[in-house]
């Protein structure tokens, strides 16, 4: 099996993967990432959506090859240094932006993204960029107050 | 100013930082030592005979260690069903067997026929699908009517028809209420369609199951609503190993929604198998493994009749409906369409007559089951489509026809002719809420803008009660409960003060972490962050129910309530003995112990380190600990209400709706922490409105299921949705619990489709 190296969060990680290996499965069964969630088998619904590079990805329509000399960053990356909650996931918090949360770490990875290219997102702006991320328990409310307060905060 | 902690306050939720930071720890990301992988072999076909299976190809392929089949399973119990319904003539319901694997014929697309741990789950799913079947396709039942039809073919051979029951009630109704409609001065007339649902918790279904050869000790780790009724039902009903050898535990849990509260046959499956090969056994759904495997929900077909007099008051209604049960029955699915939902069809209003029969029905299609709400959603769309039709037919206000019928807030308590009493409600305070919220005053003026832009708007109205905090377990046991519906709450104080909250319900998305905290600090007078909730294992703490039913406040928590009573009761005795005085004399608040009438005092530390550093202590007439278990069993049902409005936009030339506004006034008696609240009726608006406009699951006529993967199976994302205006200002208090809660998990599903 070929090895691939990828910086995650600021780490260098290696290891050994499969032609057929995700980069889902790789953040997940080999470094222990599991804050990065499978939600579905058709790449619909977001809940593994990482930063490959500074662009969001789903992790579960990549292949873990493919991500090899990348620079990943997960939902475990997100927190400030000191460990505190990043603006944005403190956001969520505050917004009670999550219920059960399992779509929230790809939620929180895409509202990265957005507000990375549109620092003052439109209520409209936002939900549409939400268009591959499904949540089930908060009717999407909090999750856009949520990502409203985090660009008013940053 | 709002309160910073306790009940009322809008604490946010302790459990998100991990959620936040991917740290939260559900079955998925569990892996055990020496772990193998199960993957099963499911059915393509939705009905037929196993002609052949052959497993000896594949059990040669690598890294396979064991395949099972039916025959494995054959001495072992089969899955259980909760409720056993009696139908109009008396006779139980008919209750085929559903068998852990496939016992010779597959009844379903999804069904499983064997089942390959590996030591890989490619491995695992390779050999799985290298398993030689051969199966003789059998026609397939879809259609509920056709399915009763004489010489349809049967789902189960076994029984005598497809009908599980036919049930009626009150069935001594049934002729005043065929009377009055006869006589009626107006009958209005409805058949809708109450479409099938995927419930699509975000989480897929996982379990683990593990074998300690050291103890002969099972573990199930399991993606359940309910971990103590799953160690019940596999460890008595299914498995056969007592409970005291098996633990179950159902750490985060990513949704629900009803459909984690079966206990299914992979649970199953892992614990059994772990025995076997002496090692633990994974299992993780596909997406599209549970969109074929996973309870849905809803499916009805009725037909109503309401009677009215020429001034629009509600004479009789009479309900005719097809339940869809899907191949085999699950743990609530008999009791959805009946108890959950005949009992509802008085809604908010006064009819006096009423009668309803349902007609249970096997098909070849998933097994169907609770979902949010659950059979009151379905009598609730039907009372309020029907109202409109009636208003419409009759030349009549929609709004108007309903106030005219509504339970005035004077007559609570108020005897329904459907067997409920409900306690409190004031149902034309929640509508005159929602006239204001929504500016309903303000319609004619938007419909006047759309109208200038080409597009249509309209407002709809519906008003709603339902029972929930299941369940008075004397009363749900004469309706054919198999088990009682109490909930079971632990209080350990530990030495230091810090207190272990045991509850026996199940958070999945609740935010019970941060709630029942609240509840205690508010009776012991103490800080939030020295209480921990503690849930979701069977090793840890009292027998419980589990959560659905939106029963986790009104009976988890006041089963909490009752055990900080106790403790709070054994504490005043400490605190007595410490100051020498008498209890009687000891008052408690703001956590500190004082002796009326006296400068004494003892803080609620002391009389915790003093419970169980008794050095000085009356150990002939008080135990040492602080440690207090309740049951708490509820006297009736609780009565949440509301009143919702949408407002939509329709475009004429393309037919797209579009939902410009939605606005619950919501009476869940008093809350607890108004950010949850409203984040459940938010989650509960979308699942609803999911189902008005975008969601539906598709069968073909060979019962495959075309709505299969997010593809094709309409999930309603971001943009589908405006802000929603919820509003639980209106409280009429819950009479017959401590806290005066009513619940508020399903309130946004039923009230809004």
């Amino acid at each position: 099996m070929p090895a691939i190296t990828v910086t995650v969060n600021g780490r260098s990680a290696s290891g050994e993967v499969e032609g057929r290996t995700l980069l889902v499965q790789f953040l997940r069964e080999t470094l222990g990432l599991t804050g990065t969630h499978v939600g579905c088998d058709t790449a619909q619904c977001g809940a593994c959506v990482v930063h490959v590079n500074g662009t969001a990805v789903k992790a579960c329509a990549m292949l873990a090859a493919e991500a090899d000399g990348a620079n990943v960053v997960t939902i475990e990356g997100m927190a400030n240094d000191d460990g505190s909650l990043g603006v944005i996931q403190q956001a969520f918090q505050d917004n009670h932006g999550l219920q059960c949360g399992f779509c929230t770490p790809g939620m929180v990875m895409s509202a990265a993204a957005l507000l990375a290219e549109n620092k003052n997102p439109s209520e409209t702006e936002i939900r549409e960029y939400l268009e591959g991320n499904i949540c089930r328990c908060t009717g999407y409310h909090n999750i856009v107050k949520s990502i409203q307060a985090a660009a008013a905060a940053s | 100013m709002p309160k910073d902690q306790g009940i009322g306050a809008p604490v946010k939720r302790r459990e998100d930082v991990r959620f936040l930071t991917g740290k939260g720890r559900y079955v998925d990301d569990m892996n055990r030592p020496g772990q193998a992988y199960a993957w099963f072999r499911r059915s393509d076909v939705a009905h037929g005979t196993i002609a052949r299976l052959d497993t000896s190809a594949a059990a040669a392929m690598p890294g396979v260690l064991k395949i099972f089949t039916g025959d494995d399973f054959k001495e072992k119990g089969g899955l259980p069903c909760g409720w056993q319904v009696t139908d109009r003539f008396g006779n139980p319901m008919q209750e085929p067997r559903h068998p852990v694997l496939a016992e010779g014929v597959v009844r379903h697309v999804g069904d499983m026929i064997a089942a390959v741990v590996a030591e890989t789950p490619e491995q695992a799913r390779d050999a799985a699908e290298a398993i030689e079947i051969e199966i003789e396709e059998l026609p397939a039942v879809l259609d509920m009517k056709e399915a009763l039809a004489e010489g349809a073919p049967k789902v189960h051979e076994s029984l005598t028809s497809n009908c599980c029951y036919d049930w009626g009630f009150i069935e001594d109704n049934r002729q005043a209420v065929d009377d009055a409609i006869a006589g009626a001065h107006h009958v209005t007339t409805l058949e809708l369609v109450n479409n099938r649902l995927v419930p699509n918790a975000m989480e897929p279904r996982a379990a683990i199951g593990e074998f300690d050869a050291s103890s002969d000790d099972y573990t199930l780790y399991s993606t359940t609503q309910n971990p103590h009724v799953i160690r019940l039902m596999m460890g008595a009903f299914v498995l056969g190993i007592p409970e005291h050898k098996l633990r179950v535990v159902a750490p985060d849990v990513g949704g629900g929604f009803g459909s984690k509260i079966y206990h299914y046959g992979e649970e199953a499956f892992v614990t059994y198998a772990a025995g076997v090969v002496k090692r633990p056994v994974k299992w993780t759904a596909t997406r599209s493994e549970s969109f074929i495997t996973d309870a849905q929900g809803r499916d009805h077909v009725t037909k109503m009749d309401l009677a009215l007099d020429a001034d629009g008051n509600f004479l009789a209604m009479r309900v005719d409906t097809y339940a869809n049960m899907g191949a085999y029955l699950r743990l609530f699915s008999t009791s959805v369409p009946t108890y959950l939902y005949g009992t509802l069809m008085a809604g908010v209003y006064k009819t006096p007559l009423i009668y309803t029969n349902v007609k249970a029905v096997f098909t070849n299609t998933v097994p169907v089951d609770a979902y949010r709400g659950a059979g009151r959603p379905e009598a609730t769309y039907q009372i309020e489509r029907i109202i409109d039709l009636a208003a419409a037919e009759m030349g009549m206000d929609p709004i108007a026809l309903r106030r005219k019928n509504f339970i005035g807030k004077d007559e609570f308590p108020y005897q329904t002719p459907v067997a409920l009493v409900y306690d409190t409600g004031d149902f034309h305070a929640v509508l005159d809420k929602l006239m204001e919220i929504s500016d309903h005053a303000g319609l004619p003026a938007r419909k006047a803008e759309s109208a200038a832009r080409g597009k249509l708007r309209g407002f709809g109205v519906s008003t709603w009660v339902e029972a929930c905090g299941l369940a008075p377990s004397a009363l749900v046991g004469s309706l054919g409960a198999r088990a009682g519906l109490y909930e079971s709450a632990t209080i350990r104080v530990n030495p230091t003060g810090g207190i272990t909250v045991f509850t026996g319900c199940h958070s999945h998305g609740q935010g019970h972490a941060t709630v029942f905290p609240q509840i205690v600090a508010e009776m012991l007078g103490v800080d939030e962050s020295t209480i921990e909730l503690s849930h979701g294992d069977t090793a840890a703490g009292s027998f419980g129910m589990g959560s659905y039913g939106s029963r986790s406040l009104p009976v988890g928590g006041t089963a909490i309530v009752k055990a900080t009573e106790k403790v709070i009761a054994k504490a005043k005795k400490i605190a007595a003995h410490l100051m020498e005085a008498s209890e009687t004399d000891v008052e408690f608040a703001n956590g500190t112990f004082t002796v009326s009438g006296t400068d004494k005092s003892v803080a609620w530390g002391d009389v915790c380190l003093t419970a169980y550093v008794p050095h000085n202590y009356p150990i002939e007439t008080l135990e040492p600990g602080l440690e207090e278990t309740a049951f708490y069993d509820p006297a009736n049902f609780t009565f949440p209400s509301g009143a919702y409005g949408c407002e939509v936009e329709v475009d004429p030339d393309t037919g797209v709706v579009e939902v410009v506004g939605f606005y619950a006034a919501d009476d869940f008696g008093t809350v607890m922490n108004p950010l949850i609240v409203d984040g459940q009726v938010h989650g509960g608006l979308a699942q609803g409105i999911g189902q008005a406009l975008m969601e539906h699951t598709v069968y073909d006529e060979a019962g495959q299921l075309l709505t299969g993967s997010y593809m094709d199976y309409t999930m309603p994302r971001a943009d589908d949705f405006p802000m929603f205006q919820v509003d639980h200002s209106c409280v009429t208090p819950c009479t017959h619990n401590p806290l005066g809660a009513k619940g508020c998990g399903e309130a946004g599903a039923i009230g809004s489709p």
